[in-house]
């Protein structure tokens, strides 16, 4: 489908990716489930692993891992509030996607953010300061385990409403695709990947989203981290089935109902989801467009903190618990000589410091002062506009303590 | 007609913005001793309001529109009439109906380096964006700790025009106005309209931005040059003593034909559009009131939670003792918007409304003294 975008303004077309030579489709698959894999059917994810790849996915996997059963602690202990979300056993969607992205891509989550955020490369420290409120926080204390940001990592939020994150990520992809087409930089080919739960795939932005990126054909990656529930509601009594399926309601395969690939893959396997990403990836960057991915996961724990988690039974739970992803990745690793004993003790006791390390400075740190308040309200702060005296209230003395009457 | 006259008298006492107005310059005619006026062009408002986008659009390659028709169709109210053909399908995007998607599109656009201007078709129907311009729009700034800022413009037309019906006949400035994070600006002439546009383009912040349906075709003049009107300043309309009357957008110019019968009668009210629904310009209203000491705010929202609804209150407690009269609002019915030309006109604020009004107060306070 020739795309009016291809084009810059002055006619030329703006990438020279046309040029070169033609690549094999991605050939719209469902990249296998539950019961059938054994590990050998892997063989072509495995031979792109090498040491360094496979040590840096344990590692990340592990610290998102102790990070979230620290928080469970933490919140237990009275340090860190109200709504928390772990996320706990879904780490190889974020370790297989996430640490195959470049440090100027974007990452959109939900209020299931924390490990995304690690994941990006946000230190342990300033998430769990943002998690105890403090100001030391990546947003200050002002945002909280839902709303997890960095400018600097490319973290996007961190989202209370789930699917309103969804169309954020989208204009982040629409900002590479106009720097590219629009300003004719041609090194532009940041990608942004938005996770979200099988819930949202009901959400009305969900669909709008997928329309207009495959419309716009912009470097966007739909993660549907499918874990099967949304709080209690169970995914097979929310969501209706494509016709012909009996069997289960796959999300993957609303993708090409809207002009992308969809692919669904184990979630509990970091290789299976690696090589899913980097065919995603690699496809965006080309400028063919986004894909939707559903990865089969699950979450150990109830849906937040709060939540008694009794609807789910024994067996599902086992089930899961038997294809926990940090397991089968050291198992791997030893299989293939990627790593020793030793390597992955070492890797346990970094991530062991490192999740400490991140609790004590959260404890020592500082609380916001009232100054806060006001402070990043505005971007600009003449938006509280003028005082009767004329002045421009951020000019008040009370602005800066957070005491002055602002309207 | 009547409209119109006071609309060209409106314009005659349009005050000086607190910022200088930069004069109209004599042209002169190389090689001649005559020194030759320039013939200021009269614009209608939609063109006040293209300029303004083609303009900073020119001057910032980062700026880009999103909206329904906003391209090929040139607008639905022609505010971006040929755009596309200047800067191109991506800049000014035609996007598919869907407002809480591509608004917040345009929010993580900006959010990452582009400065979009999204358009409502209708303001109305940016109620199925409320989602992301409460939650994203407004507070992303703030919940982020200050790392991400939100410079869109949201821009559309709004207010009760001929018979349009209820849906198409909203005003959602009071609907949006307690969002913590953004800034509400109302445009009412020509002038402002383009100075104001200019403005909220180039803001950090997520600008509101009503334009109201009936005023696209009012011409004017507008400023020279590259003239950016502040977005916190409300504006003098007429200089007065006898009352202090508040409004924006079109009913700017209801107050107007009101005024002309007032001055009639002998009465020397002053008007003050307050641009600014968000926040309110305090130094402005405040001298205003401690002039005149009565206030009347003229508005076209509805009363129940309008913005004369907060303006009251703000007057109410910032400057009761220089009151001589509580406080009077005239807004629009709380009842929807009727499609019979009677009910209609029933339901919004007429021009003989305001002379009663300051009638009625000046007569009372005067009884009392």
């Amino acid at each position: 489908m020739a795309s009016a975008f291809a084009r810059t303004q002055n006619g030329r077309v703006a990438s020279s990716r046309a040029a070169q030579p033609c690549r094999a489709p991605l050939r719209v698959r469902a990249v296998a489930t539950t019961a059938k894999k054994d590990s050998s059917s892997a063989a072509a994810s495995k031979a792109k692993l090498t040491p360094e790849v496979a040590k840096d996915l344990y590692y990340d996997m592990l610290l998102g891992r102790e990070f979230e059963e620290m928080c469970a602690q933490m919140y237990y202990r009275g340090k860190m509030f109200g709504f928390v979300h772990l996320y706990s056993g879904q780490e190889a969607v974020s370790s297989g996607i996430i640490r195959a992205l470049r440090p100027d891509d974007y990452v959109c989550s939900t209020y299931r953010d924390h490990v995304h955020a690690l994941s990006k490369g946000v230190p342990a420290r300033e998430v769990m300061a943002e998690l105890f409120g403090k100001k030391t926080g990546c947003c200050r204390g002002q945002g909280g385990s839902m709303h997890m940001f960095s400018a600097k990592h490319g973290v996007l939020g961190g989202y209370a409403f789930i699917g309103e994150g969804i169309p954020i990520g989208v204009g982040a992809a629409f900002k590479s695709a106009y720097k590219r087409r629009v300003l004719g930089d041609e090194s532009s080919d940041s990608v942004t990947c938005s996770f979200f739960g099988d819930g949202t795939c009901n959400v009305g932005q969900f669909y709008e989203s997928l329309n207009m990126a495959a419309l716009y054909k912009l470097p966007h990656i739909f993660v549907v981290e499918n874990n099967l529930w949304a709080i209690g509601m169970s995914h097979m009594r929310s969501t209706s089935h494509t016709l012909g399926d009996a069997d289960f309601p796959y999300i993957y395969k609303k993708g090409p109902a809207f002009g992308m690939p969809g692919v669904r893959v184990d979630g509990m396997d970091v290789m299976k989801v690696r090589e899913v990403a980097l065919e995603a990836i690699e496809r965006a960057r080309r400028g063919d467009g986004p894909t939707l991915i559903e990865a089969e996961t699950y979450r150990f724990r109830g849906h937040s903190l709060a939540d008694p988690d009794e609807l789910r039974s024994k067996e599902e739970k086992a089930a899961y618990a038997a294809r926990d992803p940090i397991p089968q990745l050291k198992r791997v690793m030893l299989e293939q000589g990627l790593a020793t004993e030793d390597d992955i003790k070492a890797i346990h006791d970094r991530v062991a410091a490192e999740v400490e390390d991140s609790v004590k400075f959260a404890d020592e740190s500082p609380k916001p002062e009232k100054g806060q308040l006001l402070e990043n309200v505005f971007a600009d702060p003449r938006g509280f506009g003028i005082a009767a005296d004329g002045r421009y209230r951020y000019e008040l003395p009370g602005f800066t303590s957070g005491t002055a009457a602002v309207s | 007609m009547a409209l119109q006259t006071s609309i060209a008298r409106c314009n005659a006492r349009v005050g000086r913005a607190p910022a200088a107005r930069v004069a109209v310059k004599p042209q002169y005619v190389r090689g001649a001793a005559q020194v030759v006026a320039a013939k200021k062009k009269e614009i209608m408002m939609w063109e006040a309001l293209r300029e303004a986008t083609d303009e900073e659009m020119e001057r910032d390659p980062t700026v880009c529109v999103m909206g329904e028709d906003v391209g090929h169709y040139g607008g639905s109210y022609k505010v971006t009439y040929d755009l596309y053909k200047k800067y191109g399908d991506m800049r000014v995007l035609d996007t598919p109906i869907c407002e809480n998607g591509f608004m917040g599109m345009g929010i993580g656009a900006a959010m990452t380096g582009l400065r979009p201007i999204v358009e409502g078709m209708n303001m109305g129907f940016l109620l199925l964006a409320f989602n992301q311009i409460s939650n994203n729009c407004g507070m992303l700034h703030y919940t982020s700790g200050g790392q991400f800022k939100v410079p869109v413009v949201i821009r559309g037309p709004g207010g009760v025009g001929r018979q349009l019906g209820a849906e198409h006949s909203q005003r959602l400035e009071s609907y949006f106005q307690s969002i913590p994070g953004v800034q509400l600006v109302a445009v009412s002439t020509v002038a402002n309209a383009k100075a104001l546009l200019k403005s909220a383009i180039r803001s950090d912040n997520p600008i509101i931005f009503f334009e109201h349906v009936l005023l696209y075709n009012i011409k004017g003049e507008t400023h020279d040059g590259d003239y950016c009107q502040s977005l916190e300043r409300a504006e003098m309309v007429r200089e007065g003593t006898d009352v202090s009357i508040f409004t924006y957008s079109r009913m700017r110019y209801v107050v107007m034909q009101a005024v002309a019968e007032l001055e009639k009668k002998g009465y020397n009210p002053e008007v003050i559009d307050l641009i600014s629904l968000k926040p309110f310009d305090m130094e402005t209203i405040s001298k205003s009131i401690k002039k005149t000491r009565k206030a009347l705010i003229v508005e076209e929202c509805m009363k129940t939670g309008g913005i004369g609804a907060s303006l009251s209150a703000v007057i109410n407690e910032s400057l009761f003792d220089e009151l001589d009269h509580q406080v009077m609002r005239l807004s629009s019915q709380d009842v929807p918007t009727a499609y019979a030309y009677e009910l209609e006109a029933a339901t919004i604020v007429q021009p003989n409304q305001v002379v009663e009004a300051v009638e009625k107060m000046c007569s009372k306070v005067a009884a009392a003294v």
